[in-house]
């Protein structure tokens, strides 16, 4: 297949974009979990965002794409490595992994490489997904339908951003840190609790309603298959002007300012839905700033917080596990008593 | 249809008109059979058109001539060049998405690599028999190649991807409507046929042959298709309450392969209609509502069932020919907008006639939701008044949850060294990893040792073997053995009724318990009452602990059925986890009146008890639902078969009597 279907093409599903934009400016907001149903464009907006993000710097010969930038999250390769080496690097595209269902375990944390292993007799290691994935983002579609076993593994992984390989003779740990975005139809299965807990973010979208739009969809897919070539050409502006916003986002991230109001208005929020812990108001804090960085704001607004609070929360309301809808609607209302101003 | 008119009829000649409507309703049957089998011809010639594009055909069949005959044709209409792989429903990962090749691996003493199915079949067409017994997570696996047209590397190639863009054949021989095509598969596959009841002879010949098929494809890429057919497919979508923008794309597809079959180089309105009929008519979850032209009279009846050489002959011909040609009165489609008409009326083919061609997109619009109309599952109408769908989303992962636990295999508990066991297998992977650092120190060992044999046996070293498998390597993959069950009681303690049953099933759960020492089982009681449910007895073999809190448990107040049945969900799927299997036995009246945010009021609470219900159906969990009122209601009912739950009346039972009932389902 050739190029992905742009991710500015995609028609509606604005909360989903939203979400995948905040954690693409602000990775430390966790993953994104998407439910809905079928056929609404839930991994055609995944498998785009490779081509949306800006590529990332890496160390040349690094096999889990450390960031030159930052020696502290380095993979004990690259610490190894002469200075020299170190400083060589080269650009690639944002790693957007995919995580097959039938996945081995072997094929997601990496195994002894039998072919260095059958011609030399050395033991060496064949890095897996989690490692490809490093930096960017891992993608698991139908994510309630994932075995148990690996399901461990990714909670493990994603809360502390290290793969630790300890198995056939081998004992090797790298870094792994990525946005995890998990897919699926919430009819077919449940996620785990401590799974659900991982996703920083979770969108609940829809087949939009209105005719216009769904014919808008349709055509817009239709072209896309067509001629595949003069679709991208169209829409080559967007992306870039999609992309330019997100490196701007990305750099004002770090001085855009949460006052105490702020603060405060989202541990009031929290503690009337009643969530458990205190990740609910740390995630909408950070989804919250980086909303306010895509949209150029100094400080973190009543906006950004409205804005952020259903899918920073509703997966995390006191355990109802079928109304998702209710959820949302129950922040709605926490929202509507609190008012609008801040503090 | 029939039964609406004998009824019509006056008493005196009833028995003359029963036999004319059973006439008709045969009649009718076989122009439905006509029909089908017109729709199963011109699916296999649109899609050996261009097989990925459509994505697959689900048949749904039971296997005899029909099937046969059918994918004959097939055959025939596809190119021999191109590959056509069988896909089992047992297949295994590496099989499927590739692997290690072991043969060649121990032959050259290095890692070979084998492409799996998928990519095998990259350009052709994959013909997946008992469709309807594919596990949920093979059916994503292959949704997710048909989406993206590839399957990730395997083996040295990892980071890259194979080609694999192939048309899928799902031949569904489920029986009734709870076994079906996983709808992750189905929902992919454009074209949905149905060959029951379709008589061999109708597939005796296909209306297209290889050559016209050529020549359409070479057409296929300039077809035009305009927003107005875009949005009527869009339309008759939505008014099929089908929400999936999957479906108007994918009829979108199909309706620009029927224009190319058809040396056309724009859509019209008949490949719309061929559209609306193959795609989304099958899909749909609600009966559109009925075009206004046609009235519904009683001659429409004596005219549809002269019309059967029209319908029979091809749709194929039918479509293709000029609208009045294609038969005489335009008046087929007289739907009688009866609610309660039984499904086969639903399945008549009213729009064999094209009408002429509409001057506005709302008549076009009109035309497919009739054409769609023609094609609504059986059973729909009926499914409606349950407030439910055609195609039941839910069980089709739910049934592979439940295979997988119930399977003779077991849950895979890991790979560890040891010997092939009953119980376990042969992990010839794992085995050869554990045996390849050593390669090197054995072949050295082996040829030191036949240095020394030399005098004796002098070619001793070209036997050296290039990889070298000990048993001391050997790895086995070992399966938990059938699970045990967990038997989990969910108990209405409330005032309403179920409070006199108390000492019942207290009793019936000691009985239980006295037994699941034997049959290694493991029993848990939810109890509701009030404002909420608890955990009253946490899954246990302990018959001490058991009667201890048992016979602390307070009953009285209101019936907060929702909060039972959510925490019941939790629960089983908790056990599920741990490797049980989850049987519910829900004991209850159905009398809710507490919703689930905890407020008063009957409707909302029947409500929130119905949809907690219709999740624990999705979760396929085994259930029993004992009515305990006085006087058996309606509601129990109505809940019990909203958790697909064996629903048992029983307003005398004692603890003995229920113990029974429990084990006939566990």
């Amino acid at each position: 297949m050739g190029a992905p279907f742009p991710f500015s093409a995609i028609v509606g599903q604005d909360e989903m974009k939203l979400a995948l934009l905040c954690v693409a400016i602000d990775p430390s907001i966790g993953g994104v979990l998407i439910f809905g149903d079928r056929g609404t464009g839930k991994s055609t907006a995944i498998r785009a965002l490779s081509a949306l993000l800006p590529p990332s710097k890496v160390i040349a010969d690094c096999r889990y794409g450390c960031d030159p930038a930052r020696r502290a999250n380095w993979c004990s390769e690259c610490l190894a490595r002469p200075p020299k080496q170190q400083a060589l690097t080269r650009t690639v595209p944002v790693p957007v992994v995919d995580m097959p269902l039938g996945a081995t375990e072997d094929r997601v944390v990496g195994s002894l490489n039998l072919e260095q292993a059958l011609n030399s007799g050395v033991r060496s290691f064949e890095p897996g997904l989690l490692a490809q994935a490093n930096r960017g983002f891992l993608y698991v579609d139908e994510v309630n339908l994932l075995e148990d076993h690996l399901v461990d593994l990714l909670i493990d992984v994603a809360a502390s951003g290290e793969n630790v390989v300890e198995r056939e003779g081998l004992s090797v740990r790298h870094p792994a840190r990525f946005v995890l975005v998990g897919s699926g139809n919430p009819e077919e299965g449940e996620l785990r609790p401590q799974l659900l807990d991982r996703f920083g973010l979770s969108v609940e979208i829809t087949t939009p309603k209105d005719i216009a739009l769904r014919v808008e969809v349709v055509r817009r897919r239709d072209q896309f298959e067509r001629e595949p070539q003069a679709f991208m050409n169209t829409w080559r502006k967007h992306e870039q002007k999609q992309r330019r916003e997100i490196i701007a986002a990305r750099k004002r991230l770090a001085s855009v300012r949460v006052d105490n109001e702020a603060l405060r208005w989202a541990a009031q929020l929290c503690m009337r839905v009643g969530t458990d812990g205190l990740r609910g108001e740390l995630t909408l804090i950070r989804a919250a700033r980086a909303l306010a960085a895509l949209h150029g704001r100094p400080t973190v607004g009543h906006e950004e917080l409205v804005r952020m609070a259903p899918p920073a929360l509703r997966h995390r309301l006191r355990r109802d596990p079928l109304d998702e809808a209710g959820s949302t609607l129950r922040i709605e209302r926490a929202i509507g008593e609190q008012g609008t101003a801040l503090g | 249809m029939a039964e609406g008119r004998a009824t019509d009829t006056s008493a005196s000649d009833a028995s003359a008109s029963d036999a004319s409507a059973s006439d008709a309703s045969a009649s009718d049957a076989r122009i439905a059979a006509a029909a089908r089998a017109g729709d199963a011809l011109l699916a296999a010639a649109i899609f050996a058109l261009d097989p990925a594009a459509i994505g697959g055909i689900a048949v749904r069949t039971d296997r005899g001539l029909p099937c046969e005959r059918w994918l004959g044709l097939l055959r025939e209409l596809l190119d021999e060049a191109l590959p056509l792989r069988r896909l089992p429903p047992h297949i295994d990962d590496e099989r499927l998405l590739g692997g290690t090749d072991l043969a060649s691996t121990l032959g050259c003493g290095r890692p070979v690599y084998a492409r799996g199915l998928l990519a095998e079949a990259d350009g052709g067409v994959i013909l997946m028999s008992m469709a309807e017994r594919v596990p949920a997570r093979l059916a994503a696996v292959v949704a997710a190649a048909l989406d993206s047209g590839s399957v990730p590397g395997a083996g040295a190639a990892r980071e890259g991807l194979h080609p694999a863009r192939f048309g899928l054949v799902a031949l569904d021989s489920g029986q009734g409507e709870d076994e079906h095509c996983p709808v992750v598969l189905a929902e992919r596959l454009a074209l949905h046929i149905d060959l029951h009841g379709v008589h061999p002879d109708d597939l005796a010949n296909s209306p297209v042959d290889r050559a016209t098929l050529a020549r359409a494809r070479s057409r296929l890429a300039a077809i035009r298709s305009d927003a107005v057919a875009i949005s009527a497919l869009c339309d008759a979508a939505a008014a099929c309450g089908i929400d999936s923008l999957r479906a108007p794309l994918l009829a979108l597809r199909v309706a620009q392969a029927s224009a190319a079959l058809d040396d056309r180089d724009a859509v019209d309105e008949t490949d719309l209609q061929s559209a609306a009929r193959l795609v989304l008519g099958p899909r749909a979850r609600v009966v559109p509502e009925a075009p206004a032209q046609g009235e519904a009279s009683p001659e429409g009846e004596s005219q549809s069932t002269s019309e059967p050489p029209a319908a029979s002959d091809s749709p194929r011909n039918a479509d293709t020919r000029p609208p009045e040609q294609a038969s005489a009165p335009a008046d087929a489609e007289a739907q009688p907008p009866e609610a309660e008409a039984p499904p086969t009326e639903a399945e008549a083919p009213p729009e064999a006639t094209a009408p002429a061609a509409p001057d506005t997109a709302g008549e076009l619009d009109q035309q497919l939701i009739t054409a769609a109309r023609a094609t609504l599952p059986a059973g729909l109408l009926a499914g409606i008044g349950l407030g439910d769908s055609p195609m039941p989303r839910s069980s089709a992962a739910g049934r592979a949850g439940a295979v997988i636990l119930k399977g003779r295999r077991g849950r895979p508990g890991g790979v560890r060294s040891g010997r092939p066991r009953h119980g376990s297998k042969l992990n010839i992977v794992a085995t050869l990893r554990t045996a390849a650092p050593w390669q090197r120190l054995r072949r050295a060992q082996l040829q030191a040792a036949g240095a020394r044999l030399q005098g004796a046996q002098p070619r001793a070293s070209a036997a050296v073997p290039r990889v070298q498998v000990r048993v001391e390597d050997f790895c086995v993959t070992w399966f938990r053995q059938r699970s045990e069950t967990a038997t989990l009681f969910v108990l209405d303690a409330s005032g309403s009724s179920a409070m006199h049953r108390l000492a019942e099933v207290k009793g019936a759960v000691e009985l239980l318990l006295a037994e699941c020492y034997v049959r290694r089982d493991q029993v848990a009681v939810v109890a509701f009452r009030g404002r909420s449910a608890e955990l009253v007895l946490p899954a246990t073999r302990s018959l001490v602990r058991a009667k201890r809190l048992l016979a602390g448990l307070p009953s009285g107040g209101a019936t907060p059925l929702a909060a039972g049945l959510a925490l019941a969900h939790e629960l089983a799927g908790q056990l599920r986890r741990r490797g049980l299997a989850p049987v519910l036995v829900i004991l209850t009246d159905g009398q809710a009146n507490i919703a689930r945010d905890g407020s008063a009021g009957r409707a909302a609470a029947q409500q929130d008890a119905l949809l907690v219900a219709r999740q624990l159906r999705a979760a396929a969990f085994r259930s029993l639902l004992i009515d305990t009122a006085p006087r058996p209601a309606p509601l129990a009912r109505v809940l019990a078969e909203a958790l697909q739950a064996r629903y048992l009346p029983l307003p005398y039972a004692d603890a003995r009597a229920l113990a029974g009932a429990v084990q006939s389902v566990a």
